[in-house]
């Protein structure tokens, strides 16, 4: 890594391994994320039904489904954003590397920090693309000097596939960018703190069909390094990035197996009817 | 999954497949009919009736051409999944194999001007009975695909065993008659090319029912449904790995 504190004279070719390594590369193949026995209540209404899923470190896992399925609800329960909801519910058991998501010592902040999330609207922060990146690690004391924080900005700008987007102009504001660059901003900002699991509520459902090509190809690069879960209405685009795709109907999972799976020879009959766009 | 005949939200799609199951019906229809033709001409001479079959089988061309034309549209377009994908693909592959079909009714229709001296050639009163069961494969393998049955495609992939059994037989009487007629050898030789076409058809009808069992399952045909190809002493010294 440079020590040029600008970053100008970087070579964007070089393949950054990150100033805090993800200590996951060694991953023997067990899930990262299991969920178990997993119910969701809004109030009195039940928004999910006994969902019981392993998500793992190698394979890219979609969850597809009709609007109010339950989807989003599911994803959001694995870095506890349904916490944020007052009247939200959550039982069963939704382990992270063995520990319990939802036990009282959990520390919420450090948890969204190793599950990052990615929403459907870009929501970069009203700050330079300097700033947005460098936040997280320095909320978390993830970098002890400007040097460090230099490097973490790059290594996630450039691991989001932005640095040679933006190595100019990183005072700039975020908000700036366009909305395909600043979906990769705040991939960028999820990727600075080091997560383990990366979620994506439908991430390029605002993007042009260009800007979700390079989210895409993201996702693909980014594959193996972190444990990925995209949520999204379309159904190509689960086909084309994920390697495991989980169907919801109606708050329950219907199937769970491999897309090729899936999108060749579903087992469920709900299933085919929705991939085959019979439902409803 | 097999298709449940739902139809789907975007209707456009829905007339797209009929319009294709039409048209696979109708080249199916042709070529079993080719079959027919061309074999009644075999029996009776009727040349015309030979030439008949010759001209139809632009038709039959003409009809694959229009079925892989859409079914490219369709994937194209509509972007189909599971059981829908795989019924293209069938289709796709269907149209092809059914147009050989046609072929080898052609080719049996080119052979009619050639073999004159039917009364003399004993073998010659089995290819009736042969090319009835090769035509009747023809037709189940198609509505097995019309009506997604994959218990009828695997039904004709074990009467297939018959026309192998036929196509043995015949092969055997047209060499001993052969042997005991060498001024026959010239058509007996035609009458044996007409009798290996009948069994490739039956080959090829049970290639459609392979097609239709893993449109209508999503899982191959499985293996000991399949007949067995017939093996002569010929065949095996030529071994010709057409298949």
């Amino acid at each position: 890594m440079n020590n040029d504190q600008t970053m100008k004279t970087s070579s964007e070719s070089v393949n950054m391994t990150g100033p805090e390594t993800t200590g996951m590369a060694t991953d023997d193949g067990a899930p990262k994320m299991t969920a178990r026995h997993v119910n969701v209540f809004y109030g009195d209404k039940q928004a999910i039904n006994d969902v019981s899923i392993d998500v793992n470190m190698d394979s890219v896992t979609a969850f597809i489904g009709p609007s109010g399925c339950g989807k989003s609800t599911f994803l959001r329960c694995m870095n506890r954003m349904n916490d944020t909801i007052p009247i939200a519910r959550v039982t069963g058991d939704i382990m992270l590397e063995g520990e319990d998501i939802y036990a009282p010592q959990m520390d919420v902040v450090q948890l969204r920090a190793r599950v990052g999330m990615v929403f459907q609207k870009p929501n970069p922060f009203p700050k330079s693309i300097y700033d947005n990146i460098a936040y997280g690690p320095r909320i978390h004391g993830l970098a002890t000097g400007k040097d460090e924080l230099d490097n973490i900005v790059e290594s996630s700008l450039q691991r989001a596939g932005l640095w040679g987007e933006v190595k100019d102009r990183l005072q700039d504001s975020g908000t700036a960018l366009s909305g395909g660059q600043q979906q990769r901003l705040c991939i960028a900002r999820a990727i600075a703190v080091d997560p383990e699991v990366i979620l994506m509520d439908e991430p390029c459902s605002a993007l042009d069909p260009i800007a979700t090509a390079k989210i895409e190809e993201l996702i693909h690069e980014l594959r193996g390094k972190y444990a990925i879960v995209i949520v999204t209405h379309n159904m190509q685009q689960a086909a084309r990035v994920s390697q495991k795709t989980a169907f919801f109907h109606l708050g329950t999972l219907v199937e769970y197996g491999e897309t090729t799976d899936i999108f060749t020879n579903p087992r469920e009959e709900k299933t085919r009817d929705y991939i085959t766009g019979r439902y409803g | 999954m097999v298709n449940s005949g739902t139809e789907h939200t975007v209707k456009a799609f829905d007339s797209d497949i009929n319009e294709l199951r039409g048209m696979v019906a109708e080249i199916g229809g042709r070529s079993e009919q080719a079959i027919v033709k061309a074999m009644r001409a075999l029996e009776k001479s009727d040349l015309e009736l030979a030439e008949e079959v010759v001209r139809e089988d632009k038709l039959i061309d003409e009809l694959e051409k229009r079925i892989d034309e859409l079914t490219f549209q369709t994937i194209a377009l509509r972007a189909p999944m599971a059981d829908d994908l795989r019924e293209l693909i069938a289709t796709f592959k269907i149209s092809g194999v059914v147009e050989r079909i046609g072929d080898y009714a052609k080719n049996i229709a080119k052979r009619v001007p050639l073999v004159t001296q039917t009364h003399h050639l004993g073998p010659i009163s089995l290819l009736p009975s042969m090319s009835k069961i090769a035509g009747e494969l023809v037709r189940d393998s198609l509505d097995a695909f019309a009506r997604r049955d994959a218990d009828l495609a695997m039904e004709v992939n074990r009467r297939d065993q018959i026309v192998d059994d036929f196509y043995n037989s015949i092969f055997r009487a047209v060499i001993t008659h052969m042997i005991e007629n060498p001024k026959d050898i010239g058509e007996a030789a035609h009458l044996l090319f007409i009798a290996k076409n009948l069994e490739r058809i039956g080959d090829h009808a049970t290639n459609v029912a392979e097609m239709v069992y893993f449109a209508a399952t999503g899982e191959p045909m499985p293996e000991r449904a399949r007949g067995e190809n017939p093996t002569t002493p010929l065949d095996e010294a030529l071994s010709d790995g057409a298949d």
